[in-house]
């Protein structure tokens, strides 16, 4: 089954857990300017919402690469850079029209995120199951269920 | 690892910033934050200052946890001789701005002297410089953050600013980061604008390394658990705030109302964790719009609200609309129940001038309750406050809010606290202060052993010393009786001792409402090089409390000032479960000098402090 990091803002408070174990998992530091997660305050909506790569199935930044850096992990269907071959040109970064593909001036390359070869350390972060990993198929099942649980719930006359 | 092993020291009297390495001899006996800011404290600044005057020093300090995934690691501190009290101070925040600041390199930064000209500090990782805030000054704490982020073009900076209130003078001013977070207590924020210090900016882009990553991520995860399986933290505060105490604490007798006058607010359940939720009939929603967390944490007690644009104190303000942060219970009951104020939206409006512009709430609300029995009494007039203000007058509050704020009128009385405006008008004794701040939400009649709490407290009267409402009420870590005194000398000295060390760690105080020293010591353990058992901890705990105390004794106070108003000690709490009772402060108190190994005077005997290596 392949699955898919799946968000839902609602549950999200805002405590970056996701974004720490991301620069942890991938750089051995608690650093989240170099976290692929990023989770975005909008203040006066009382809003925060995670956001990161949803891993398209066509990916642009795939495509736009000049040097074949980025290719597809088979097993998680995640796009990955490989370091060795990015030569750190931006291109990707312009393609995605998401923006979540980013150039580390430190290292001169680009990351993003490769759901942690299938075991993604921010949904384990999560302490609130506002990141999941679950089928990506049925992303929408919690949102169906919920609006199951709403339809024919009248009182019937037996 | 942990720390960042680097201290930025700012002379504003000069307009330099130097880099120095941080003393790791001293960080293995003061840990961090709290204790260590305050041991380089203590051995730089004498203890006769004059708390407003550049001699005083201000110290922002992270923790070695801060910054790190440990459960609430986001916690920063400032130490200062507080301008209210003119004892030791050391108020803690949360919010972004202290892993901020630990990611930009640094374990503490340290101001001294005073700027000629208003000025802020900005911090790109070891890029630092003072730079001109002529163009901040007279702006608020909201005003100030725009202002930088704009300039700077940086969404991702975070700043810590003052507002008006602390360029004022208000005594009791804070210092706010991310518009809604604040090192609240003590005056802190006043000793910043009088070094003409505006704002820190910071953006860090390094990381936070830890001693052993495995054993730390299992550690952490492990008490992560203890957190979230917690009646507590897990349930109680992510759905109800610290409000959820509003109504359990009425009910048990011991919210303070009307300036200590009565134990229990018959409006108690119009301003409470519930009313929050329920819904509005102006616009069908409720004032809380969600929960919120800090840095790191996985507890989320902060409440977002928005206040109901109806209401007479924000119609027409537009800027005030929005969601922003919410009443949590100190707030409410000082807004609230002690001016006997039961207007919700009032309470919040009051709230958001008090972080809008940078101030304490629980001194500003506690003082204007004074000042409502000062009027009630006939001491103060309408003429001289502005308008009429008995207690449970709403109208009076949000505009004393605004006045105090701006530094007008009255508003400049009631900026220097309750102890301040009771002895001018002649009436000391109606002060409901401890070394000159004034007490949190809890009555020292009905929750006997928080009245110790307060007396004894380093930084004047406060609940974060030692919260012994957990054992006193909830049962944590285990029950005891809140009427009587036997017992509460030990249960104090534990509490503050053990506090002393979460304050020092990085990490928030109301992980102990689930962890105890020996969730906090595998994690810290695991971060930190130089073998952190509980032991050394448990020392450490007591070590910095005494440093403190001895830092106040050398400041001036005495055993006379370990004292609780005559209120307290002499007129019986007259309804609930205590009723009929005073506080038992006098007979607690020598009993808690000797179990912390005090003399009669309470000074820490020499065998206590060659004990501690002091």
């Amino acid at each position: 089954m392949q699955k898919s990091l799946h968000i839902d803002p609602n549950k999200c408070t805002g405590c970056l857990q996701c974004e720490m174990a991301c620069s942890f998992e991938n750089y051995g530091v608690f650093n989240i300017s170099r976290s692929r997660i990023k989770v975005f305050n909008f203040e006066h909506a009382g809003r925060k919402v995670p956001y990161t790569c949803t891993q398209c199935a066509e990916a642009w930044c795939l495509h736009a690469c000049p040097v074949e850096a980025i290719k597809v992990d088979l097993a998680t269907g995640a796009k990955v850079v490989h370091e060795a071959s990015c030569v750190g040109c931006k291109v990707c970064t312009i393609a995605c029209p998401f923006g979540t593909v980013n150039y580390v001036a430190e290292t001169g390359k680009v990351q993003k995120c490769d759901l942690c070869g299938g075991d993604p350390a921010c949904a384990t972060a999560c302490p609130t199951g506002a990141i999941s990993y679950i089928d990506s198929d049925w992303t929408g099942l919690d949102k169906m269920r919920q609006w199951a649980g709403k339809t024919d719930s009248q009182p019937r006359a037996s | 690892m942990g720390w960042t092993r680097k201290v930025l020291r700012v002379d504003l009297s000069k307009g330099t910033c130097t880099s120095e390495p941080l003393n790791m001899a001293l960080a293995q006996q003061y840990l961090g934050q709290r204790g260590l800011a305050t041991k380089y404290f203590v051995d730089e600044v004498d203890p006769k200052v004059e708390p407003l005057s550049p001699a005083n020093k201000l110290i922002m300090a992270t923790g070695p946890l801060t910054g790190t995934s440990a459960s609430t690691g986001g916690r920063y501190s400032v130490i200062t001789k507080g301008a209210l009290t003119g004892a030791i101070a050391c108020s803690n925040s949360g919010g972004y701005f202290g892993a901020e600041l630990k990611f930009a390199g640094w374990d503490m930064v340290i101001f001294e002297g005073r700027s000629e000209k208003p000025v802020y500090l900005s911090i790109e990782d070891d890029q630092v410089e003072l730079r001109d805030a002529a163009h901040l000054w007279g702006k608020t704490v909201w005003q100030t953050e725009e202002i930088i982020k704009k300039s700077h073009q940086d969404p991702q900076v975070r700043v810590c600013s003052i507002g008006r209130a602390g360029e004022n003078g208000v005594l009791y001013a804070c210092i706010v980061n991310d518009l809604h977070r604040a090192a609240g207590r003590s005056g802190v924020g006043t000793v910043m604008g009088s070094k003409n210090l505006k704002a820190v900016a910071v953006r860090g882009t390094g990381g936070v390394a830890v001693r052993d990553g495995k054993g730390f991520m299992k550690a952490a995860a492990a008490a992560k658990k203890v957190l979230a399986d917690n009646a507590v933290t897990g349930q109680g505060l992510p759905t109800y705030g610290t409000q959820v105490l509003m109504s359990v604490i009425n009910e048990m007798g011991a919210l303070p109302t009307r300036n200590h006058r009565d134990v229990q607010f018959e409006g108690a359940g119009k301003i409470g964790a519930e009313a929050m939720r329920q819904k509005r009939p102006s616009d069908g929603h409720a004032q809380l719009v969600t929960n919120a967390a800090c840095f790191g944490c996985t507890i989320a007690c902060g409440r977002i609200a928005k206040i109901d644009e109806t209401h007479f104190s924000v119609v027409n303000k537009p800027e005030y609309w929005g969601a922003s942060g919410g009443l949590e219970y100190e707030a409410a009951w000082a807004l609230g129940a002690a001016n006997g104020v039961g207007d919700l939206e009032a309470l919040q409006y009051a709230n958001l001038i008090c972080n809008e512009d940078g101030y304490d709430p629980i001194s500003f609300g506690a003082t204007v309750g004074a000042a409502m029995e000062l009027f009630e009494l006939g001491i103060l007039t309408e003429a001289q406050i502005g308008m009429t203000a008995p207690f449970g007058s709403a109208q009076a509050l949000t505009k004393l809010a605004e006045m105090t704020a701006q530094g007008v009128g009255f508003g400049k009385e009631l900026g220097l606290g309750s102890k301040r405006l009771c002895a001018k008008y002649g009436r000391p004794e109606l002060s409901m202060t401890v070394k000159g701040q004034e007490f949190p939400a809890y009555d020292a009649r009905g929750i006997q052993g928080m009245g110790l709490t307060y007396a004894t407290s380093n930084r004047g009267a406060c609940h974060l010393r030692s919260y012994t409402v957990a054992s006193e009420v909830l049962g944590i870590p285990i029950k005891t009786d809140p009427l009587v005194t036997e017992g509460k000398a030990e249960l104090v000295k534990a509490f503050q001792d053990a506090t002393s060390v979460f304050d020092s760690a990085g990490v928030c105080i109301f992980t102990t409402f689930a962890w105890t020293l020996a969730d906090l010591q595998p994690q810290l353990d695991a971060a930190c090089e130089g073998g952190w058992s509980m032991e050394k901890l448990a020392e450490l705990g007591e070590r910095i409390w005494n440093m403190e105390r001895q830092f106040n004794l050398a400041a001036g106070f005495t055993a006379k000032d370990d004292d609780l108003p005559p209120r307290l000690k002499t007129e019986p709490a007259k309804t609930g479960p205590a009723k009929g009772l005073v506080s038992g402060i006098d007979k607690m108190r020598p009993e808690y000098y000797q179990a912390r190994g005090w003399d009669g005077q309470g000074v820490p005997t020499r065998e206590t402090l060659a004990r501690l290596g002091l």
